[in-house]
């Protein structure tokens, strides 16, 4: 079934923030702080600025909301929307100004002269964990903001192991760059008493609540909408200062107030993503069967703690998912999550999986090598088989089902088939790289994690119309999912009914049940799970008011291909909900009081999350002189359980596979000694575009989850998890003949090259040393 | 970013635009194609009280054959070149250059001109034009004026230029029809600006003979008479291109100089063999 949603989106008919116009509204522009850390001696304003030009004192009514945690000692602050006295990173919010248009607000921002008292920056890990002194806290003893840490027990495996293989590899900082940037439009209305925030985001009940705390308003006088939204990945889940800025500014001025993110600012107080550093060590038999890992993890978690995840969701999750579909019997961890004069660290699709399936894959890799085996057998033997499926990990999470060696092994055979003639002076090289990923993550993950974010069973209603036409509404906010699709094919499933019959509403808290909103890939299996629980209710009921007019038993009428079928009699699902809402005089007194009207809810039965897992490959050459690396071939093998619309899933993954590029060969935010973003428009930002992406060949199997309503298996961020590593491992199987290996992404010519330049050093060191 | 109010005019001689110009002083600025500096202003780190667009001055978008060089005007765009609009001069090279400029987008809107007059240190045409030995025409209040684009581009945005001028032409000499051009430009990924660019231009018939590279790094076009000597005499290595470019420009970190000098080993290969 092709998507719904897309005809109003390629013709241009559909309706973003930037689309909307309330009567009387103005545009919003900020005073964003030039420097990555100073204190804010003064703001002068013009004296006619008076109401049009605001800053924290105007605020000083407005809660601070800092997420929770349960982490033991994690330090956590959050940052305030309009900075105090002192700014920690360049884009920091100082000001509001608001005026007719954006022009005229950028213009009354530059008539602002703030003073600024410099102060010593901490532009990089390496700054934060320096023994100088500089904090970025006055009353902390240092800049770590968060440490945790696991150990199984390896020291006997480390005393015996044959092989041991330490890397170090980094991941860059990162933006998310979506297609349409953040944005935030709010009215108060009389009317309804309620503040109407249209707010470009993922989840609009996460927002209420934290708008509410920070506004001191009751959740019923907040309406969060969420028009169409043009990609979130994360960016889009997290509470940003505007959304309290404008929300505040609109009830103190009483005016509808915008605010619409451009690139710039995306890409200088945005630059928010990645950004690890692993100290991976394998140690493994003379087969190269890893025994135990033991690693390091360090995360540059930026200024503040973002709501609701904080500053240490990306050091929690890779640590707890180090080993990767792997069978490793020891395993020990440490992170660190530092802070820095950067933005705050935010959740980005697949949050830290990138990260930590680029560490043990390209480590995996390092192994094979120094085994002397091809590294995809060294990883057959390493996976995690079918039949020890569920497999309890020793990160304690439990792999559900499927078969990964299969997975690897059709990636394998496919890239076999692609293209393996280099041009003359290229290199070529082939790279794998697998995961397995714990999608719509569970209540029982999150709360031990302590985190403001808390799944529980997810809602949808389901409202059958008088003609049989069926309204669904959930909490959840499609934005690219393609959930105004998927939603109609599970209630047709269930009823029975023609998808052109059903309508999905989405992200609205004044049209839906609760929900904690679209992120970790959990819509399909909770959402869908709730969608097809509400509309076992409306088949329930549809079958009583049948079995009353066919004088039947319920038990004794079937709902079957729309139609509604008793032992003697027919009737279609639109004739029972007309005679309820039409000829109530047809049924008896007693017959559904309550309607056609229900609300459904859902969780995997055991509150489980399903673990969907692909396995990847890429072929690239290698330009050893310049450094450059052009991707020849890509190919991706997913296992997402149940695919509800085949085509859709295809687009998660593809889009999830360029964004993965990107992050492996493109993307970065790098920031110079005193903090100052050196990426800031797209000519220094790069991305990757059709130019630059190979045809990606994908495959599929299915293997149902046990735990789940139809054996689905989410599937939104997994494309994005693995092409940094298959890429990475592509490049240094390429390396190979000059003794060069990259553990650095993104892999630019420039880190290439330095590859390249320090195995020829290697080479003249080893030279003179044997003289 | 919003561009703050300005007032825009668009002439339709270069006589007006020049007096709008003149008028304006140091805050009246020449509007081509808009590719850098609308994005520029946008961003408010260009700065114009005027804009002079001069995309309706008929006489600036047409290419022409005048004796012994082509007189490309200075709004032909570089999708024009790209198209085939200059397609028998220069052995295709003034094509090649253009369909490498950017994307396509932008290559439908920037003009050869605003690329030489905005003279940014990565652009290409620039390193192409000074290869070519071309020559740029000028007009201002105090008249017209050619020079050669050698001489044109001064340093990192910084051209010729007087406040009241703008450039009108470019004028590329008609090479033999055994022109040998090569152009190379090492970029992070298509679209990007060049992290090093080479282009090497020999013809034959005349003894003509230009080795130029450009780059940020390196600070704009770079011409290196030593490398053309060596490029006459069929010696090209690694170690009298890395001379070349210190001898320039002093000492350059490892990856520019293995950068550069692979571009302009290769392009110095490809017009030898």
């Amino acid at each position: 079934m092709l998507r719904r949603e897309d005809a109003r989106f390629l013709e241009g008919r559909g309706r973003f923030i930037g689309d909307i116009d309330i009567p009387g509204m103005l545009d919003v522009a900020f005073l964003r702080s030039p420097l990555a850390h100073a204190r804010i001696a003064s703001i002068d304003t013009p004296v006619d600025a008076d109401g049009r030009v605001f800053t924290a004192a105007d605020l000083s009514d407005v809660k601070l909301v800092p997420p929770a945690s349960k982490v033991p000692g994690h330090r956590i602050v959050a940052a305030p929307p309009l900075a105090l006295d002192r700014t920690r990173y360049v884009g920091e919010i100082i000001a509001a100004c608001i005026a007719p248009t954006r022009a005229e607000a950028e213009d009354l921002v530059e008539t602002l002269a703030p003073d600024f008292e410099m102060l010593p920056v901490i532009a990089s890990m390496d700054d934060a964990l320096s023994d100088d002194g500089t904090r970025l806290y006055d009353d902390w003893d240092n800049n770590v903001s968060m440490e945790t840490g696991f150990d199984s027990g390896i020291d006997e495996i480390i005393a015996n192991a044959p092989v041991k293989v330490t890397r170090v590899l980094d991941m860059a900082r990162q933006a998310m760059v979506p297609l349409e940037g953040k944005g935030v439009l709010a009215y108060w209305s009389e009317r309804d008493d309620q503040l109407v925030v249209y707010s470009s985001t993922q989840s609009p009940h996460q927002i209420r609540t934290a708008l509410c705390e920070a506004l001191g308003l009751q959740q019923r006088q907040i309406r969060v909408i969420a028009p169409d939204v043009g990609g979130g990945f994360g960016y889009k889940a997290i509470l940003h200062p505007e959304e309290i800025i404008v929300a505040a500014l609109a009830m103190k001025t009483g005016r509808p107030l915008r605010w619409l993110e451009d690139r710039f600012e995306h890409l200088t107080a945005g630059a928010n993503a990645r950004e690890h550093r692993y100290e991976m060590t394998a140690y493994a038999d003379d087969r190269g069967r890893v025994l135990a890992i033991d690693a390091k993890l360090t995360t540059d978690g930026g200024a503040y703690s973002v709501w609701p995840h904080t500053n240490g969701f990306d050091a929690i999750q890779a640590s707890g998912i180090l080993t990767g579909p792997y069978d490793i019997g020891g395993y020990r961890v440490k992170t660190q999550t530092v802070v820095t004069n950067k933005p705050p660290l935010s959740p980005y699709r697949a949050v830290a999986r990138p990260g930590a399936c680029f560490a043990i894959e390209c480590t995996m890799d390092a192994v094979a090598r120094a085994v002397g085996r091809d590294p995809a057998e060294v990883r057959i033997d390493n996976l995690v088989k079918a039949e020890a499926m569920p497999y309890k990990a020793i990160t304690g999470k439990e792999y559900d089902s499927g078969d990964y060696p299969a997975c690897l092994l059709r990636a394998m055979e496919m890239v076999a088939e692609g293209p393996k003639t280099p041009a003359p002076g290229r290199l070529l090289g082939t790279g794998y790289a697998i995961y397995t990923e714990h999608t719509a993550v569970s209540t029982s993950t999150i709360s031990h994690i302590g985190i403001p974010m808390m799944p529980g069973f997810e809602q949808a209603a389901a409202l059958m119309q008088p003609d049989g036409s069926l309204e669904l509404r959930v909490g959840v906010q499609s934005h690219g999912q393609g959930m105004e699709t998927t939603m109609a094919q599970i209630a047709s499933q269930v009823l029975g009914i023609e998808p052109d019959r059903v309508v999905l509403r989405h992200g609205d808290t004044g049209l839906s049940p609760f929900s904690t909103g679209t992120y970790a890939s959990r819509a399909i299996v909770m959402t869908g799970g709730a969608v097809a629980a509400a509309c076992d209710k409306i088949a329930v009921k549809l079958r009583e008011i049948a079995a009353h007019l066919m004088q039947c038993e319920p038990s004794n009428v079937h709902l079957e291909d729309g139609q509604l079928r008793g032992p003697t009699a027919t009737m279609t699902i639109a004739e029972a909900a007309e005679t309820w809402h039409f000829r109530p005089y047809e049924l008896p007194e007693d017959v559904l009081r309550d309607g056609l009207e229900v609300t459904g809810g859902y969780r995997p039965d055991g509150d489980k999350g399903p673990f969907a897992y692909a396995a990847h490959a890429a072929t690239v050459s290698v330009d050893p002189e310049l450094g450059t690396v052009e991707l020849l071939d890509y190919v991706a093998v997913d296992d997402c359980g149940t695919r509800v619309n085949p085509m859709i899933v295809d687009g998660q993954v593809l889009g999830g596979v360029v964004q993965g590029i990107g992050t492996g060969l493109f993307e970065e935010s790098p920031f110079d000694d005193q903090g100052q973003p050196l990426a800031t428009t797209f000519a220094d930002y790069s991305l990757p575009t059709a130019a630059e992406t190979p045809i990606i060949r994908l495959d599929h199997s299915e293997t149902q989850s046990p735990y789940t309503r139809f054996g689905v298996k989410g599937v939104g961020e997994g494309g994005a998890i693995a092409p940094p590593a298959a890429v990475v491992n592509a490049i240094n199987d390429a390396l190979r003949p000059l003794g060069a290996e990259l553990c650095a992404v993104p892999a630019t010519p420039k880190r290439v090259l330095g590859a390249i330049f320090d195995a020829q050093d290697r080479a003249i060191a080893d030279l003179e040393v044997s003289k | 970013m919003k561009a703050p109010a300005l007032e825009f005019h668009r002439p339709d001689t270069v006589g007006a635009a020049v007096a709008i110009l003149a008028d304006g002083g140091g805050a009246a600025r020449v509007l081509a194609g808009g590719q850098s500096l609308v994005p520029m202003l946008n961003l408010r780190v260009a700065f114009a009280e005027t804009l002079v667009d001069i995309g309706a001055i008929r006489e600036l978008a047409t290419i022409e054959d005048i004796g012994d060089h082509i007189r490309l005007g200075a709004c032909i765009s570089h999708a024009r070149i790209e198209d085939g609009g200059a397609d028998s001069h220069c052995s295709g090279m003034l094509r090649h250059v253009a369909r490498n400029i950017a994307y396509r987008a932008v290559r439908n809107r920037g003009t050869v001109g605003g690329s030489l007059a905005h003279a940014d240190p990565a652009a290409d045409w620039p390193v192409a034009m000074i290869a070519l030995g071309a020559d740029v025409e000028v007009s201002g209040t105090n008249g017209n004026r050619k020079l050669p684009v050698e001489e044109f581009m001064m340093d990192v945005f910084t051209t010729a230029l007087q406040e009241d001028e703008i450039l009108t032409g470019i004028c590329v000499p008609k090479a033999s029809p055994d022109l040998r051009w090569s152009f190379h430009k090492m970029r992070k990924k298509a679209g990007a600006f060049g992290e090093a660019i080479a282009a090497a231009v020999q013809d034959p018939e005349s003894g003509f003979c230009r080795v130029v590279a450009g780059s940020s790094a390196i600070g704009g076009p770079q011409r290196f008479a030593m490398l053309e000597k060596a490029l006459q005499e069929g010696a090209v290595d690694d170690d009298t291109i890395r001379d070349a470019l210190t001898g320039a420009l002093g000492s350059l970190g490892r990856y520019e100089t293995q950068i550069h000098t692979v571009c302009l080993r290769r392009a110095m290969e490809e017009v030898r063999t």
